[in-house]
């Protein structure tokens, strides 16, 4: 083979803005001591297969996931196109049955959860933004991360695999509720929950190689300078939802094998004694309610790995694109890693109707009203953030603003939600589905379109088409509002989730017409979708390539040697960070930024801030 | 072993020494090889598996409705025609935790730079694991002859046998993993490749070095902590 090993040994030489401070000045000033770690050896693929198929580049590895991750997405997109038109107009499109709908259902909820939403922010953004942002070389073991990779490859693979088995996918709802998920009746009880089970088991191992990289990379990584309260949070956020991450993915795990066990061997870890057709099955003696709590440990969690990751990049776009620090930096992040504690704590709130004891419910309704205090916080940073800033009104503002507010309509709806006595009528109606689409859906998507605006520049050199970006913006967002906000209305007058077909009970009379009309905004929502990916396309073949640093941003991703980064991120020499990368509008400065990079003595007479 | 040396940075102890580690830049646990904190982050990731599966076990033996097992009926060993309850396991614990010391041997051998010694104590490790996994297959086929499946068995709840096969059965292979790796790094140290700066491993670009033994020791402890565990629920609850 022909593969090199780049290799930098020895020790970084002590920063040369310290040895020259002049004389007269303080030369301490820009003081940061050296480097602790020698330089990361790196592994250079020159092949096609070892540079773009199993690259050990975490930037390469990013785009991987995020491609892979778009791909189910858009699988997802068409379940949920197949599922409205089924909802929206009975019968008009034949071939769907009343087992290909709950099979729709359920691909859709897992899809979109774990490995379009997960795996796009964690394994995206978190491969592609960690290393950059933290000044490191790469991330720590750049096998196992191609290896968590192509594992989650696999698991997508036998994923999508489901679709073509005997029976089909699953059917029995996302959250694969014991006994009925594997008792037969239930669509894709046969292969289809095996396989489902399978991709899961694969993913929660892929993820764990990855975990483990994202996390020793910001503990044990980090450039000089860099401390953990200059970190953008950006990196905070998907740091501390890699933690929940590797703590609740276990519980899942365990699901999976116990409830593999009990389809394949016949044990009876979940089953209860059943009458089928008036005879006693095999099976006896086990919990049901063991899964759901199983479930929901992994499952509460998962709603934070993917919602914290989104508060932090939406914090650095907004503070960017608003020109001004973010307000109370050391705020949010005690918010970030608050939120992500509480998430172990409030579990039980999906099972207020599932028969446990009421004090259970009492005891987790008050864990999560709590965690709204902290997430609170945070929309008044970012409100006071935006609070007489410079604002430019551009597509990732647009996003970012979207953002703000969908996600203050769901947290509302989850106020609601999270007491027992409020929840008991709605639970399983479309209120509940409106308010975790409003909340862990659009919420967290309108992030990643605005974090694919702003950081297209980077990744390709050039920049999105603006006008475009602002019909899809325009499309997506009052479009997901003609969707979620007459289903808020639909749970009120009673109208359960789930239902096939509910045209001719009393429930849906009155809302014939709505639900049309939410059909068709879904329809017009999934098809705006495009419009990014033709502006994908055309900015690759004739947009305008992007000047160095096209945002004016502080943090370390835009001040690489070259642009797109090159392998090994900063060239020669790793930068010295001495600020966080905040500073904006500083009074005095010379620009409206500061970089990261700036030593103090460049900016003496300004107000800067002291991180 | 003693506290590193960090150029420019000064370790203090206590809470305090916590603290200023934390607010510094660059690494959070100072002079803590990159591989060494991944384990132990790993081994927190694992200790969640198998506090779901120990906790699933408490719940499932509460709510079957049959009544459980004894456990010392049916872990019993006949030994000169006399059954000793849990003589085998006292046998298996003992192994496993005599190759927890040797392995603890290893380590410290391994930061003197004693590579014949290190690379003997690895070995005896391994073989303590292999006859561990051994007498486990023999208490499962012992089992297995006497009726108990993971579906069913003749001395009660069904649950007995699904969680003890399950939860013995990950943790076997928790164990047979341990001991492929102990063999493959008792060949790793007799063949030199933490000497003389290190050769380069499969599965990184990074440079052998001794800590690799250390890192698999945590492993290995954490294991026999599991197993420790995993006594206490089975065989004397």
């Amino acid at each position: 083979m022909s593969d090199e090993y780049e290799n930098k040994s020895g020790y970084q030489a002590q920063s040369s803005e310290a040895l020259t401070g002049s004389a007269g000045s303080t030369p301490d000033m820009d003081y940061v001591r050296p480097a602790e770690l020698p330089e990361q050896d790196l592994y250079h693929g020159h092949t096609f297969l070892t540079k773009w198929v199993f690259c050990q580049d975490a930037k390469v590895i990013g785009v991987q996931y995020f491609l892979t991750a778009v791909f189910t997405g858009i699988v997802g997109l068409i379940l949920s196109w197949l599922m409205r038109l089924q909802l929206g107009f009975p019968g008009l499109a034949g071939f769907i049955t009343a087992e290909h709908y709950y099979q729709f259902v359920t691909m859709h909820g897992m899809i979109m959860v774990v490995y379009f939403l997960t795996a796009l922010f964690l394994g995206g953004f978190g491969n592609y933004l960690i290393p950059l942002m933290v000044g490191a070389r790469d991330m720590v073991f750049p096998y196992v991360n191609m290896l968590s990779f192509w594992m989650f490859f696999v698991a997508v693979a036998v994923l999508m695999a489901s679709f073509f088995v005997p029976g089909g996918p699953t059917g029995a709802g996302w959250t694969l509720y014991p006994p009925q998920t594997i008792l037969e009746g239930t669509p894709g009880s046969g292969m289809g929950i095996l396989l489902m089970l399978v991709s899961l088991a694969l993913f929660v191992i892929g993820f764990t190689m990855g975990g483990l990289n994202y996390m020793i990379t910001v503990l044990q990584a980090r450039t000089r300078g860099m401390t953990l309260m200059r970190m953008p949070l950006t990196v905070w956020g998907i740091f501390t939802a890699t933690v929940l991450a590797m703590l609740a993915f276990p519980a899942l795990l365990v699901s999976a094998i116990m409830m593999t066990l009990d389809k394949v061997i016949g044990t009876s870890f979940f089953m209860p004694t059943i009458l089928k057709a008036g005879e006693v099955l095999e099976y006896g003696g086990g919990s049901p309610i063991l899964f759901q709590h199983l479930f929901w440990f992994f499952g509460h969690p998962e709603v934070y790995i993917v919602a914290l990751p989104a508060f932090g990049i939406v914090s650095d776009l907004i503070s960017v694109h608003a020109r001004k620090n973010i307000f109370g930096y050391r705020m949010m992040v005690w918010a970030i890693v608050g939120i992500g504690a509480l998430s172990f704590f409030v579990w039980a709130h999906h099972m207020y109707v599932s028969g446990m004891n009421p004090w259970f419910g009492f005891f987790f309704a008050t864990t999560t009203l709590i965690i709204a205090v902290p997430t609170a916080m945070k929309v008044y940073n970012w409100i006071l953030t935006l609070w007489r800033g410079n604002i430019r009104i551009n597509t990732v503002m647009l996003w970012c603003l979207g953002f703000i507010v969908t996600f203050v309509n769901g947290g509302i709806t989850g106020i609601f939600l999270g007491n027992v006595s409020v929840d008991v009528p709605l639970s399983d109606t479309y209120f509940v589905v409106a308010h975790f689409h409003m909340v862990m859906g659009i919420a967290p998507v309108m992030v990643i379109m605005g974090a694919v605006y702003h950081w297209f520049p980077l990744i390709t050199g050039r920049l999105l088409n603006e006008t475009l970006g602002k019909w899809h913006f325009w499309a997506t967002f009052l479009g997901a509002y003609s969707i979620y906000f007459p289903m808020h209305y639909l749970g009120f007058i009673g109208v359960p989730r789930r239902y096939y077909e509910m045209y001719d009970s009393p429930y849906m009379t009155s809302a014939v017409g709505m639900n049309e009309f939410i059909s068709l905004a879904a329809f017009l929502v999934g098809a705006a979708q495009f419009i990014l990916i033709f502006n994908i396309i055309k900015t690759l073949k004739t947009g305008k390539p992007a000047p160095k640093n096209p945002w004016k941003a502080n943090s370390l991703e835009w001040h690489t040697s070259t642009q797109p980064p090159e392998h090994g991120n900063f060239g020669e020499r790793l930068p010295v960070v001495h600020r966080w990368p905040y500073d904006f509008s500083v009074p005095g400065a010379k620009d409206d930024f500061i970089p990261q990079t700036t030593p103090p003595s460049e900016v003496v007479h300004t107000k800067v801030e002291k991180t | 072993m003693s506290d590193p040396k960090i150029d420019g940075f000064e370790l203090k102890p206590g809470f305090r020494g916590m603290a200023s580690d934390t607010g510094s830049d660059q690494t959070m646990f100072k002079g803590v090889h990159w591989g060494k904190a991944m384990m132990w982050i790993f081994l927190l990731s694992d200790t969640f598996v198998f506090s779901c599966f120990l906790i699933a076990y408490m719940k499932g033996r509460g709510s079957t409705p049959v009544e459980w097992p004894n456990p010392s009926e049916v872990f019993a060993l006949e030994a000169f025609g006399v059954p000793v309850p849990l003589l085998l396991i006292a046998l298996m614990t003992f192994v496993l935790i005599t190759s927890s010391g040797t392995m603890a041997l290893a380590v410290k051998y391994g930061y003197e730079k004693n590579r014949k010694m290190c690379g003997w104590l690895v070995l005896a490790t391994a073989i303590g694991g292999l006859t561990f996994v051994g007498m486990q297959a023999y208490e499962w086929s012992k089992l297995i002859h006497e009726g108990v499946r993971p579906w069913e068995n003749p001395f009660g709840a069904a649950q007995f046998g699904s969680f003890f096969f399950m939860i013995t059965g990950f943790h076997g292979t928790h164990v047979s993993i341990g001991v492929i790796f102990l063999f493959i790094y008792a060949y790793k140290v007799f063949a030199g490749h933490y000497e003389n700066g290190g050769k380069r491993g499969w599965f990184t670009t990074m440079k052998g070095d001794y800590v690799e033994i250390e890192i698999l020791g945590l492993y290995w402890h954490f294991v026999d902590l599991v197993w420790v565990f995993i006594f206490a629920f089975f065989y004397l609850w």
